[in-house]
């Protein structure tokens, strides 16, 4: 029997010719199940006719926007919830790893909230800001913040006490230690919050427009669903799994950078 | 020591005791709107409400048994296939190279971007709301699986090929023990995905459940019952998190501490 240890590794090509095979079965299975008829064309639409049907998004409006157009508006909602959610999270985070009374008013509060799914706000979002761009962003921001807040509190709670002491003794006071000594040294947990907050408020966002929204990626999808177009909704989902994955790769370029400028 | 804890916790009730009496303020004297979020009161009648004439069609005990029925259903199922998927991938490369790339191009797909096919596929009952929870639960049980046997030390898998352990022997005595911990990980994130992707699919569309509290609530603009609908979603999703430690400290009682 093999085990994990002495297990021999498959050869390059071995393991090249196994993925394809794992694909081939996927894209295999799905157009054999939409080409017999055995599930209707209109609720299994073959791989191409998606691909098709996403050319087709990128200049024929779907309810009023071209699938470019919704996915800016999604985009444009997206940045100013996550942007919110990093500019209050993580100065936030700090402030509570260095003032004791803070963290201990903030905590019980948070920890109450954080229980709550994002997408449970909808109803309140939509009542106070309506479904333009105030509610879904507000889902965002629910999505997005705990983590940003969270990792730049454990980053500030785990800076060297040497670091500390030392502009302490150097003078140097609350406010100064935080924006000099806690920020530089947390800035690796800080970015790998930020970007655990990336895919949590991107998730989010698709959520809210899927429930409070007229323009963006998940209103699109919603839609395809209400018009039974089946090749709408996965057009949709690619699109949303192309930026979703994007977003991801380059924050993770970001990450490594940093860690790579800090040589770790 | 003792004396920094008590003062953690007076502080921490005093935040939670202002929080409640500003709400009341700003509730009685008229700074928010009762159109737009409910009072201490509002929400106890409304909490009497739903409990027993009952809300959106059923009372509140049915609607969160409902919800956690699907949730426990889906869960189960997607750790069922999932955690055997994950353990093959991280003990056979084969199986991984196999297996990786079709996960890789699923896995961006958010599981709230599932709920619209769901939908067109199983209508708006609750076979369409099992299939979103299975796809929100199942990529962290395969992931952490995954690593889980990856973390294993080699040395514990050297010893038992040395000692000639056989095939189902070693799965149960070193890699499922061996990989359990970030198994545990990956099953609570995917128990707080599949929540959360339920929440969403019933308030895109259900009969019955939490999520549609929340939906009729928004639709009638009854803030009280928005309220309630989303303190229960809290205390659900905490249930269910201290539920499955529970079962983690019961698998695992070498780590109890």
């Amino acid at each position: 029997m093999s085990t994990l240890a002495a297990q021999r590794p498959p050869s390059r090509a071995e393991s090249w010719a196994l993925g394809a095979t794992g694909l081939a079965a996927l894209f295999g299975l799905w157009t054999l199940l939409a080409i017999s008829g055995v599930v209707p064309a209109q609720f299994l639409p073959t791989p191409w006719a998606v691909a098709q049907r996403f050319v087709e998004l990128t200049h024929t409006p779907f309810t009023g926007y071209t699938i470019q157009q919704h996915l800016a508006s999604s985009v444009q909602r997206y940045l100013l919830g996550f942007g919110l959610a990093a500019v209050i999270g993580v100065p936030l985070g700090l402030a509570m790893g260095w003032f004791r009374w803070l963290d201990d008013i903030v905590t019980p509060l948070f920890e109450a909230i954080r229980f709550v799914a994002p997408i449970a706000w909808v109803p309140f979002a939509a009542l106070w800001f309506g479904t333009g761009i105030g509610g879904p962003t507000l889902i965002i921001f629910m999505g997005a913040f705990p983590p940003a807040l969270v990792n730049a509190y454990r980053g500030a709670r785990f800076v060297e006490p040497r670091l500390i002491e030392a502009a302490q003794t150097l003078g140097a006071g609350d406010w100064r230690i935080i924006a000099q000594v806690l920020l530089p040294a947390s800035v690796p947990s800080i970015v790998a919050g930020l970007r655990i907050s990336a895919g949590l408020g991107w998730q989010s966002l698709v959520g809210a427009e899927l429930i409070v929204a007229s323009s963006g990626i998940g209103y699109l999808i919603v839609k395809g669903q209400s018009n039974i177009s089946t090749s709408t909704v996965m057009a949709g989902m690619v699109a949303i799994g192309i930026v979703g994955f994007a977003i991801d790769v380059a924050l993770r370029r970001v990450e490594a950078r940093i860690h790579a400028r800090r040589g770790q | 020591m003792s004396r920094r804890r008590s003062s953690r916790w007076g502080v921490g009730l005093a935040s939670i005791a202002a929080t409640l009496v500003a709400w009341y303020v700003l509730m009685a004297t008229g700074v928010v709107s009762s159109a737009r979020f409910a009072s201490p009161r509002e929400f106890w009648a409304a909490l009497v409400q739903i409990n027993v004439q009952g809300y959106a069609d059923a009372r509140l005990w049915q609607h969160v048994w409902h919800s956690s029925k699907l949730v426990a259903m889906g869960f189960a199922v997607a750790v069922a296939v999932g955690v055997p998927l994950g353990l093959a991938m991280g003990w056979s490369r084969r199986a991984e190279a196999f297996f990786n790339p079709p996960f890789l191009l699923i896995r961006p797909i958010p599981p709230l971007a599932w709920i619209p096919l769901a939908i067109v596929w199983l209508g708006l009952g609750d076979a369409a709301k099992v299939m979103v929870i299975f796809m929100a639960a199942f990529v962290p049980s395969v992931i952490n699986s995954h690593a889980g046997v990856r973390a294993i030390e080699p040395y514990l898998v050297e010893a038992s090929a040395m000692l000639g352990v056989r095939r189902w022997p070693f799965v149960r005595e070193v890699l499922v023990p061996g990989a359990l911990p970030y198994i545990f990980t990956g099953l609570r994130l995917s128990l707080q995905a599949a929540w959360t992707t339920l929440v969403a699919a019933e308030l895109v569309g259900a009969l019955h459940g939490l999520g549609q509290v929340l939906n009729a609530a928004a639709q009638d603009i009854y803030p009280a019952m928005i309220l309630v609908g989303m303190v229960f979603v809290g205390i659900a999703g905490a249930a269910m998190t201290w539920l499955l430690g529970v079962a983690e400290r019961r698998a695992m009682p070498w780590r109890a501490a």
